[in-house]
């Protein structure tokens, strides 16, 4: 069997849970972690008489979705019920969105891979609608019997739905990413995947180049990136292995198994339920006023897609530095401000330089010790104190890692003072390196026979010794030039 | 006559009357009442002379409102604290709801005492009364008729001196229709006008609250405690308040009242037409314009009315599933096993035939051939009416086509009593304002209701137009001597 027979075809729907202080249609709170239906009222307990009212947060959130992908907001909108019974949804119907949803359209800019083989590609949104959450069924712990917690119940979603644009695991994962950080940086849902704020459903199917488009199965609930990705993989493999098999595919819906690694089947196609949806009688449409559009979009901050493209048009940097760098609204702010103590001189390579910085060794170290950016012991303003010398030769990239160590520490107010303090200015004094390089020579004759046998290898070590015996403080490119005069090279 | 909540207000406005003796008189009048009629379903002496006493001291103080002390029984769907709410269903028999609903916070912001709770058709479904699991309310009139529903308690308490107002509930004519069966006066307000937030939904785009009371002037005295915006319910109109008596001294000079044709038409019994021309008469000898309008689509209203109410309705009561509150079935095996046998067990037959009826015109592949079709003809007989005012000020007709009917009548044929509602849906299904008030006896010496429809927000008119024909008539005065 090959893959490289097949054309795969992936849609997502992601559920994001709105970041409103309240939920939907009552006004109980949304805060995850309280006790057991300690945050449901009567609207979220469903009793007899009880009314839905729309919370304008989150169609707020909704427009501010709608116009970060370049959507239209729907001037009128209409709620509808969408009907089944289940222990954990109170009212037995779902308030949601059906035929006339708040966003429709936009699109998502992706970059997919890393690297040289790394490439862009948009995916087309078909829509985006405003829904509320069920509750949870609590399994265990009740001696045969199930637990309902209400506290969810309600809790208002954007629901997220692709066109099948995605044709490999790895697009859909960094369609999920760039969604997620889009989500974040306009600040309309906290992302927090294992408390379930952001999750996926992923429509798969397969087909022959040039065929019709296969039958899907729906895998549902992935609530992380990494099961999103195995989860399609594993499915594409099992459709393909069915139909090479001479089997068909049965639309249906599945659950990942995150410990076996597995797809397994929830219901058939004819065991999908009719949810009978109707027009919500209680809920008027939802009218949005062209003004309100504008005051959302005023509002809207720089959008990732935006910035990157300003990085790399201002800043010179790469497509996957510019990506990197709006990854998070966070790690963007970071890198404006630390370029904004930079100031501009310092010559071309400083926002390279920095940029590098951020990604590079402050990234790890704080991935290391489990910080968010927001919290780094070494500000902004220092990090560019500390590029500033870099780039303008005072020290070297090895020294400044001491001194990013010592930032990072709190040793010394900013990265010129512990310079000064440990003497790690780099030595340019051509009076004080050459006679280290005469000593070097000197003491390393066999090394000086490679080099002038061809080796070019051997140049590298004498750098090295050089470096060594000035203590890392002589400037790596300057004693690269002392040494080839010397040797005649 | 009896009492009116105009006269009673008068009397303890001039401290002739304490609100705790009208309380107590009335509950001796309902002790010695109430078991030949089952008007009432739950009464609670302590808690109604609480409320009395509070009326009382608050009068005493100064304080309160024209209706501060009258009594007045609520109909038993809205949630009220310290009482059941059982939407007279089996399903809701150990239900009391933990919060007021907004009709009720405003009765008791007005001062309003309640003396018990009133029997109704079970969730609002039904027009006969007859289909509540706390047994069937008999019109005061005639023991053997049935009293109208789904408010047919409210209207046999008022009639039978049990009460001299209650609040209602109209989805297809559940205020008018018992109004009429049992010759009183209630108003449906136009949708929007008084606050659904904590009345049972049956179908939520029909319901309306209103009162029910002996006269005219007693409803819109009630109606202007009841009527309000309410920001808990998205469907409740943001509108100035408005007095509904501000119109009721004017005379009716000028005022020009259309009369549909369709509403006068096969089906309608001789009885019912005789006292309905005589009132028309009354009201253009005083001053009134009679003209002849068209509303040619009000033959679909019935159709139209049980194919969405029902829809609604099979929604609104999915959350009656025995899980939080409510009736489950004492035995099952498993999930879908409790929840068949917890409504099987805990709706009646009525109740179950419209869940049916809605769950399937929402069913795929029937969705756009009946509920779609249905709000069609909704729009359209919205248009008729919309029609008609452009040439005059109500519309009146008969409220039913027959005087009350025999209990037991027609229970086995569910469609004929639907029929019944032919006067009285398309009001609902255009949101419109409409009152019953009596204009006469029929066969048998049963009421005959005239029904009045105005355009929207236009209660102080029919009020007012009410108010003349009850100054004129006193049909309203009679009470029934079962």
């Amino acid at each position: 069997m090959s893959r490289s027979n097949w054309e795969v075809v992936i849609g997502l729907e992601t559920h994001a849970q709105l970041n409103t202080a309240s939920k939907i249609f009552s006004g109980s709170a949304t805060a995850f972690g309280a006790a057991p239906n300690a945050q449901a009222s009567a609207v979220d307990l469903a009793l007899p008489g009880v009314l839905p009212v729309m919370n304008r947060a989150a169609v707020e959130r909704a427009i501010r979705f709608g116009l970060a992908i370049g959507a239209d907001v729907a001037p009128r909108s209409v709620f509808a019920r969408k009907n089944y019974f289940y222990p954990d949804l109170p009212k037995g119907y779902q308030i949601s969105q059906y035929e006339l949803p708040v966003v429709l359209g936009g699109s998502l800019a992706i970059r997919v891979g890393e690297g040289a083989d790394a490439y862009g590609k948009t995916v087309r949104l078909t829509r985006a609608h405003l829904e509320e959450d069920a509750g949870k069924s609590l399994h265990e712990d009740f001696h045969g019997m199930s637990g309902i917690d209400l506290n969810r119940a309600g809790t208002p979603l954007l629901e997220i739905v692709t066109e099948p644009d995605m044709s490999s695991s790895a697009e859909a994962v960094a369609y999920a990413r760039a969604l997620h950080a889009l989500v974040r940086w306009i600040d309309i849902c906290d992302g927090n995947m294992q408390e379930g704020s952001f999750r996926c459903d992923a429509n798969v199917s397969v087909r022959r180049p040039g065929e019709p488009l296969g039958t899907r199965r729906e895998i549902k609930n992935l609530n992380s990136f990494r099961f999103l990705q195995q989860a399609i993989d594993f499915e594409i493999q099992w459709q393909i292995e069915q139909i090479e098999d001479g089997h068909k595919i049965q639309q249906a819906t599945v659950l990942f198994d995150p410990d076996s690694g597995e797809t397994r089947m929830m219901r058939s196609k004819e065991d999908a339920h009719d949810y009978r949806y109707f027009p919500d009688p209680d809920l008027p449409p939802l009218v949005i006023a062209d003004d309100w559009v504008a005051q959302v979009r005023a509002a809207l901050p720089e959008l990732p897609a935006a910035l990157a493209q300003r990085l790399q048009a201002e800043c010179g940097l790469s497509p996957y530095d510019a990506a990197g760098l709006t990854a998070s609204r966070e790690i963007a702010q970071y890198f404006l401000d630390a370029l904004a103590a930079a100031g501009t001189p310092a010559g071309a390579q400083l926002p390279k330089l920095l940029a590098n910085w951020v990604m590079g060794e402050l990234a790890a170290r704080l991935n290391r010790e489990e910080r968010d950016i927001t919290a780094s012991p070494v500000s902004a303003a220092r990090l560019a104190g500390l590029v500033a010398r870099i780039a303008d030769n005072t020290i070297s990239n090895s020294i400044a890692r001491k001194v990013f160590e010592a930032l990072w520490n709190g040793e010394g107010t900013d990265a010129d003072a512990i310079i000064e303090a440990q003497g790690l200015k780099q030595v340019t004094d051509v009076s004080a390196i050459e006679p280290i390089i005469d000593e070097v020579l000197a003491a390393n004759p066999k090394s000086v026979e490679e080099f002038r046998a061809g080796k070019e290898k051997a140049f590298n070590a004498l750098v090295g010794q050089v470096m060594k015996a000035s203590r890392g403080k002589a400037s790596p490119a300057q004693v690269n030039d002392l040494l080839r005069r010397k040797l005649g090279g | 006559m009896s009492d009116t909540v105009k006269s009673l207000s008068q009397q303890l406005q001039a401290g002739r009357v304490s609100a705790v003796e009208l309380a107590q008189d009335y509950l001796a009048r309902i002790k010695g009442g109430n078991a030949a009629i089952n008007a009432y379903v739950e009464l609670n002496e302590a808690q109604t002379l609480e409320e009395a006493r509070a009326a009382d001291a608050l009068r005493a103080d100064g304080g309160g409102g024209p209706l501060t002390g009258v009594p007045i029984a609520h109909k038993d769907i809205f949630c009220q604290t310290g009482w059941h709410a059982r939407a007279g269903s089996k399903m809701l028999e150990s239900f009391a709801a933990p919060y007021d609903a907004t009709l009720i916070e405003r009765s008791r912001a007005a001062g309003l005492v309640t003396l018990g709770r009133t029997n109704m058709d079970e969730f609002a479904m039904g027009s006969s009364n007859e289909s509540s699991h706390y047994g069937p309310v008999r019109n005061p009139w005639q023991h053997a008729a049935v009293p109208g529903g789904s408010s047919g308690g409210s209207a046999a308490a008022v009639a039978a001196g049990l009460a001299p107002a209650a609040s209602g509930t109209d989805t297809g004519g559940s205020i008018r229709q018992p109004a009429a069966f049992c010759g009183i006066s209630g108003i449906k307000p136009t949708y929007g006008i008084v606050s659904r937030w904590g009345m049972i939904a049956y179908a939520s785009s029909l319901d309306q609250g209103g009162p029910m009371a002996r006269t005219a002037e007693d409803c819109a005295l009630l109606l202007n405690a009841f009527a309000g915006f309410d920001e808990r319910d998205a469907t409740s109109l943001q509108r100035a308040p408005e007095d509904y008596t501000r119109e009721l001294a004017q005379p009716l000079a000028g005022l020009k009242i259309g009369v549909p044709k369709e509403f006068f038409a096969e089906g309608m019994s001789d009885d019912v037409r005789a006292a309905v021309d005589a009132a028309l008469a009354t009201f253009r000898s005083l001053g009134a314009t009679l003209l002849d309008v068209s509303l040619p689509r009000a033959g679909m209203a019935v159709p139209a009315y049980y194919v969405i109410a029902p829809a609604e309705a099979s929604s609104n009561l999915s959350r009656f599933d025995g899980v939080r509150y409510g009736y489950r079935a004492p035995e099952y095996s498993g999930l879908d096993d409790m929840y068949a046998k917890s409504r099987a067990q805990g709706f009646g037959a009525e109740v179950q035939r419209r869940v049916l009826i809605g769950t399937y015109v929402l069913s795929h592949g029937y969705y756009d051939a009946y509920y779609l079709q249905a709000q069609k003809v909704r729009r359209l007989i919205a248009d008729d009416y919309a029609t008609a005012f452009a040439q005059c000020d109500l519309i009146m007709g008969p409220t039913t086509p027959t005087v009350a009917y025999g209990l037991g009548d027609k229970t086995d044929d569910p469609l004929s009593m639907y029929l019944g509602d032919i006067y009285t849906t398309s009001v609902n299904l255009a949101g419109l304002p409409g009152m019953s008030i009596p204009c006469g006896f029929g066969a048998g010496g049963l009421p005959v209701g005239l029904q009045i429809v105005g355009n929207y927000f236009n209660e102080a008119c029919m009020l007012r137009a009410a108010h003349r024909f009850q100054l004129e008539t006193d049909w309203h005065a009679r009470t029934p001597q079962e």
